[in-house]
């Protein structure tokens, strides 16, 4: 297509574009404003600096990264060996996929308010493991550390695991056999060929789970104790804007939030581009 | 060597998802027991069946109402963003133009910001212009991550279908409308149909935009079970877990029905 049919086509992208920028850049750039300035509409660092010297607040980055690092490190890491054995499909793929997608589509207050009962001093859980004398006496699954993780865990995982499977099963099995021809064990072809192929998908599937868990607050708020150990970070933000009225500071703290964010995602990404060289191997199928 | 290696995997992997697949069902159940239970505070299965806790929580919300919400917002959002999304992912399959990676990457960015992060700014907003407490601005916010996404599953659809027919089309006198509404439409179908059920079954869980903004009646049935399982003692822990069976079954209903069109894989972002 070229010429005025061309521009024709591009008009089609004005409602998205107007969307975006209303929506997205505008609310952003409007948050960032008002995090540089006091209620009456001055300049100031102020906002910033009261988060970065407040140990309460600063806290919330530490126990936000402390929850998601491990977390997302353990939820991909175990789907890329589990997708990398389901690639050829196996029996019974679609059930298992099936009970994956089921926490993902009920998001995470279901997930975390079941949690409560299913792991609770009382629960079917406690329940089996003493049942089966692993423990004494029941073991604090909620409102602690642990419900966080395993309430951001049971999300993430389905969600690395789903995405990484589409992925996986696209790189071409002739490259696998081509190795395997070539005398390589399996761990050979794994680390030497399917790993470096998979690794745009873990970098994308890393940061998307990231993002997750980063933002988590249902979770925190209904299995951790959000006024200590587990206060995360958007928990924070949301106190500021909606307990204390504080949009300023509010709006600093989300933006705290949205750069360790795309830091992180740079890391990633460098990581990423460090491993995977092969842009120009065809590894499609 | 070789058999006995396969064969630890397939342990493993067995172990892994059966751990899984009991810890949700685990969840499921208890939460479904809980509800219709009376003094269960020990033993594997509760003493005594109640529905009384579902009429507590039919007292304690207008359940008809929060269930009106939460599929008014969702549909809305899908035809809302269908509208969007689909023109833009047409023009971005269709040309090639300066700066369409980095409008892609800006399309995509709502992606990877958490949407606490941009959340707080755009609940501010609508408190602004008093769409926050409204029906219209829960749809609004909500389209933020539902059109992204939207883009991103229709953009493959629209390349796999040729441009040949268009131009046949185009030849023989059609118009752009006609050739739309006639050509690509009906050909991208599927697509269309993909992205609307996707997005629908993920518009009904969405929470945290919802959370900021929505209040009184017009909140959904995720933000109102939230509200309730956070407000813990306020009402007995039966009652908020009668609320979360009803959010289960909406949720799981969309979910089978949409499994009939699509597959799980396609449920999460899907990768290039």
């Amino acid at each position: 297509m070229k010429g005025s049919s061309k521009n024709g086509v591009l008009l089609l992208l004005i409602p998205a574009v107007v969307f975006i920028f209303l929506l997205f850049v505008y609310p952003f750039c409007y948050g960032l404003y008002t995090s540089l300035t006091k209620a009456d509409g001055t300049f100031t660092f102020a906002n910033y600096i009261r988060f970065f010297t407040t140990p309460r607040e600063i806290r919330t980055i530490w126990v936000t990264l402390g929850i998601a690092v491990p977390v997302t490190l353990l939820a991909v890491g175990l789907a890329v060996p589990l997708s990398y054995y389901m690639r050829r499909g196996i029996k019974g793929e679609k059930i298992i996929s099936f009970f994956l997608i089921v926490p993902v589509t009920l998001g995470t207050v279901l997930v975390s308010e079941g949690m409560l009962t299913f792991m609770g001093p009382n629960g079917w859980l406690n329940q089996l493991l003493m049942a089966l004398h692993l423990v004494q006496k029941p073991v604090q699954f909620t409102h602690n550390y642990a419900g966080v993780a395993i309430s951001v865990g049971l999300q993430g995982f389905p969600y690395a695991f789903l995405m990484l499977l589409g992925y996986v099963s696209g790189i071409n099995p002739d490259l696998e056999k081509a190795s395997q021809m070539l005398g390589a064990n399996k761990w050979q072809t794994f680390w030497k060929i399917l790993f470096p192929l998979m690794v745009p998908g873990i970098a994308i599937s890393f940061c998307l789970n990231f993002v997750m868990a980063f933002s988590v607050y249902p979770s925190a708020v209904l299995l951790g104790q959000p006024s200590g150990p587990q206060r995360v970070i958007a928990l924070a933000a949301y106190q500021m804007a909606f307990e204390k009225f504080n949009f300023n500071a509010a709006s600093a703290i989300s933006m705290i939030m949205a750069a360790i964010e795309l830091v992180v995602i740079a890391v990633v990404l460098a990581w990423r581009n460090k491993m995977y060289k092969g842009a120009s191997i065809v590894g499609k199928g | 060597m070789e058999k006995k290696k396969l064969k630890m995997s397939s342990v493993l992997f067995a172990i892994v998802i059966a751990v899984y697949v009991a810890i949700v069902l685990g969840i499921i159940l208890t939460v479904v027991l809980n509800s219709l239970s009376k003094g269960w505070y020990s033993g594997v299965l509760p003493k005594t069946i109640t529905t009384e806790w579902y009429k507590y929580a039919a007292s304690d919300h207008v359940i008809p109402q929060l269930i009106w919400v939460t599929f008014l917002v969702a549909i809305a959002d899908v035809l809302v963003g269908l509208l969007i999304a689909f023109p833009a992912a047409y023009a971005l399959a269709r040309t090639d133009f300066k700066g369409k990676a980095i409008l892609l990457s800006l399309f995509l960015l709502p992606m990877i910001v958490p949407p606490m992060a941009y959340g707080i700014p755009l609940a501010m907003l609508c408190y602004k212009f008093h769409l926050a407490g409204q029906i219209i601005g829960t749809i609004v916010v909500n389209l933020v991550p539902i059109v992204p996404f939207m883009i991103l599953v229709l953009m493959p659809f629209i390349e796999q279908v040729g441009t040949n027919l268009e131009s046949a089309a185009k030849m023989l006198g059609a118009k752009r409308m006609t050739i739309f509404r006639k050509v690509l439409i009906p050909l991208t179908t599927p697509g269309i149909l993909t992205a609307g059920i996707l997005s629908l079954v993920k518009s009904i869980s969405l929470f945290d935009l919802t959370y900021l903004i929505a209040g009184g009646k017009n909140q959904t049935i995720v933000v109102a079970l939230f509200s309730d399982a956070y407000a813990a003692g306020a009402r007995p822990p039966q009652a908020v877990d009668a609320l979360a069976v009803i959010y289960f079954l909406i949720a799981m209903t969309s979910l089978l029905i949409s499994l009939r069109f699509v597959s799980p894989t396609q449920m999460v972002f899907k990768l290039k």
